[in-house]
């Protein structure tokens, strides 16, 4: 009876910052003169109404599980790493150079296209890195000027060098060869060698911060820079690996976004999942095992929220106002709960 | 009186400042008090959306000032609650507001995009207007920028000639100390984090009714971390924070006026440039290698090169005061 109250307590805690953001949202939506209901009634819909928009909730996992599996490894190092967006770009600007430098067949083309985005954004995440740990630069300004600089960087490329022969548009580079699609499902965007990439990835870091020599050393680092130094950790070293194996990871979302669902660069290839990650590791508490479930969450609301425009001709932004809004009280209630459940205690 | 090319180009980068100026104003007084309101990117958005829709349905530009200061008050409170009261992480805090307030910019704001609206008069100051040079520069502008001069220079003297002020450096320096002689420390964040978001909120309304006239999507988007990092650069000194303000809005429209002169060079450079600019600086400011640099300057220029371009955050900035 008493366990059972209390995770039943434990449950509704858990879920308090979502009632408390669909209120929110409600307010919103009311200022904003439409129905929240038949808006909250279309979100929903819009990602479950056929198997096709379950694939595509799917599709959404992808990148927000690889960008949050490598924003853990920064967090854990005690890093605002803002630069994730950036990283996802480098890696499909890499991935695009290797389709357009080297006309392969796919067996060979599709592993190097990955390699080429691990690679692209593990330099671009290096760069943060560098400036932070040599130039001491927040990570935080290196990392969101970074960002603006890929994206400046992806919109030359696409109306200059690599602009389709009839001329360019926002839409983007000419499709890719065939050989470099990733394959995907009949009659859907989902693939599934992305899908268990990612799944993959997260996998593999919750082993790493949890069982590792490394995992725990870059969690002492994130604590206490200063005692972890003193303890005979490399800091600059351990944390530049931390930003090169995190770009890592956002690069292959970023590859993947460009091999397996646009099947070419476009100018927004990064469609704000970096910055979305770092919402997903407040709301897991920064815990692996959290993440998919946040995710999952995350991307329903994702695929669902663009039917607004059609159905009710509302912005679609309001599916990131749900987002931001369940992470700022998740961390209000956090803070009420630590505050006022101290006093009873 | 016909005014020189000059003096058009100045006056126009000094109005086209004033946003800049009291939004990395507001938040130098935030971080002097010890907190980081880091989520001045979309509070701008907000606030320029508000400041905009506000004055186009009531027609009042006084309320669209207002409403803006207002929720720019707001979101800053709840950083400063968050953070102050429930010991929630401030990075973490803004990082999610900056994100919330810019979807919400784009969501109410999205029946004003591209309306025509109200802007503020123009409203040279007579007499003034006339002295050679400074007149056509500074005082041929409307009532914002005059009101953009005023802040940069009661916040320099409150900040270092007053005593609420000296309270006020206190309280991010040693909050202990401040403590111990009776300063209330939370009290003095909340209140200048608070200022701070209503001149953030300011700044938000002046960009849509003054300078970019108008809403539309993302009217701003990339300013508010301009502004925050000016406050780096400036090395939190409200003087050297305008002048970084007004650099950078020099820059800014030195970029424009290049690029009809330089065809070749792709438009994206142009993009790019404040965010690959404000990398720089901020490395120029705070990286060890400046240092090294310095060595070899002889002492006199080494001393103005500290006083103009080092400079040392609060020593409390960031960290939560617990008084036991």
């Amino acid at each position: 009876m008493n366990a059972s109250r209390s995770s039943l307590n434990k449950v509704t805690l858990a879920l308090l910052p979502v009632f408390i953001a669909l209120l929110f949202t409600f307010l919103v939506l009311l200022i904003a003169g439409a129905n929240p209901l038949a808006a909250y009634g279309n979100i929903l819909a819009g990602a479950f109404e056929s198997p096709r928009k379950l694939a595509d909730v799917a599709v959404a996992c992808v990148p927000l599980l690889l960008c949050s599996a490598g924003g853990l490894i920064t967090y854990a190092a005690g890093l605002w790493n803002i630069g994730i967006e950036g990283q996802m770009i480098a890696g499909a600007l890499a991935t695009t150079w290797l389709i357009n430098a080297l006309p392969l067949p796919s067996y060979g083309l599709l592993p190097l296209s990955v390699v080429a985005g691990l690679v692209g954004g593990a330099l671009w995440g290096l760069l943060a890195g560098v400036l932070r740990t040599f130039g001491q630069v927040n990570e935080i300004f290196a990392g969101l000027g970074l960002n603006f600089v890929a994206a400046a960087l992806t919109n030359y490329l696409i109306f200059g060098p690599w602009k389709p022969p009839d001329g360019a548009t926002m839409s983007g580079t000419d499709p890719f060869p065939q050989a470099a699609w990733m394959p995907t499902l009949p009659q859907a965007r989902l693939s599934p060698v992305a899908l268990i990439l990612a799944l993959a990835a997260i996998g593999a870091v919750y082993v790493l911060l949890r069982g590792t020599h490394w995992g725990l050393k870059l969690k002492a680092i994130g604590l206490n820079p200063q005692a972890a130094r003193r303890l005979g950790a490399d800091t600059t070293r351990n944390m530049l690996l931390a930003f090169a194996v995190c770009g890592a990871l956002a690069g292959l979302a970023g590859s993947l976004q460009a091999t397996a669902v646009y099947r070419r660069l476009i100018p927004q290839i990064s469609g704000g999942y970096g910055y979305l990650s770092l919402l997903v590791i407040l709301l897991s508490g920064s815990r692996a095992e959290w993440v998919p479930v946040v995710v999952f969450f995350f991307s329903v609301i994702q695929v669902g929220s663009p039917r607004l425009e059609l159905r009710l001709q509302l912005d679609s932004s309001l599916g990131g106002i749900l987002q931001a809004s369940v992470a700022l009280f998740f961390l209000l209630t956090r803070g009420l709960r630590e505050r006022f459940g101290e006093k009873k205690g | 009186m016909t005014d020189s090319l000059a003096m058009v180009t100045i006056g126009a980068v000094i109005a086209a400042s004033a946003p800049l100026v009291f939004a990395s104003i507001g938040e130098t007084l935030t971080e002097r008090a010890g907190v980081v309101n880091l989520s001045l990117d979309g509070t701008i958005l907000l606030t320029a959306m508000t400041g905009f829709a506000v004055a186009f349905s009531s027609g009042s530009l006084a309320l669209g000032f207002l409403a803006a200061m207002a929720v720019g008050a707001v979101v800053a409170f709840i950083v400063a609650y968050g953070s102050i009261a429930l010991g929630q992480n401030q990075t973490a805090l803004g990082f999610v507001l900056t994100l919330l307030c810019a979807d919400m910019s784009s969501f109410i704001g999205n029946p004003y995009v591209r309306k025509p609206g109200p802007s503020v008069p123009h409203m040279p100051i007579p007499g003034l207007v006339s002295i050679p040079f400074l007149g056509p520069v500074l005082f041929n502008q409307d009532a914002v920028v005059y009101l953009s001069y005023l802040v940069i220079i009661v916040s320099w003297l409150w900040v270092s000639r007053t005593q609420p002020g000296l309270r006020l450096r206190g309280v991010g320096e040693r909050p202990e100390a401040a403590h111990a002689r009776g300063v209330a420390v939370q009290r003095t964040r909340y209140l200048y984090t608070v200022l701070g978001g209503a001149l953030v909120g300011l700044a938000g309304a002046t960009y849509s009714l003054s300078v970019k006239l108008g809403w539309s999507h993302g009217h701003t988007t990339g300013i508010g971390w301009i502004a925050l990092a000016i406050v780096i650069f400036g090395g939190w000194h409200p003087l050297r924070v305008a002048f970084g303000a007004y650099l950078f809005g020099a820059l800014k429209s030195l970029g424009s006026l290049m690029q009809p002169a330089f065809p070749d060079v792709p438009t994206q450079v142009f993009q790019a440039a404040p965010f690959a600019l404000m990398i720089l600086a901020l490395l120029l400011v705070s990286g060890d290698f400046t240092e090294r640099l310095l060595f070899y300057l002889p002492p006199r220029g080494r001393r103005l090169f500290n006083a103009l371009l080092r400079g040392t955050p609060p020593a409390a900035l960031g960290k939560p005061f617990r008084p036991d």
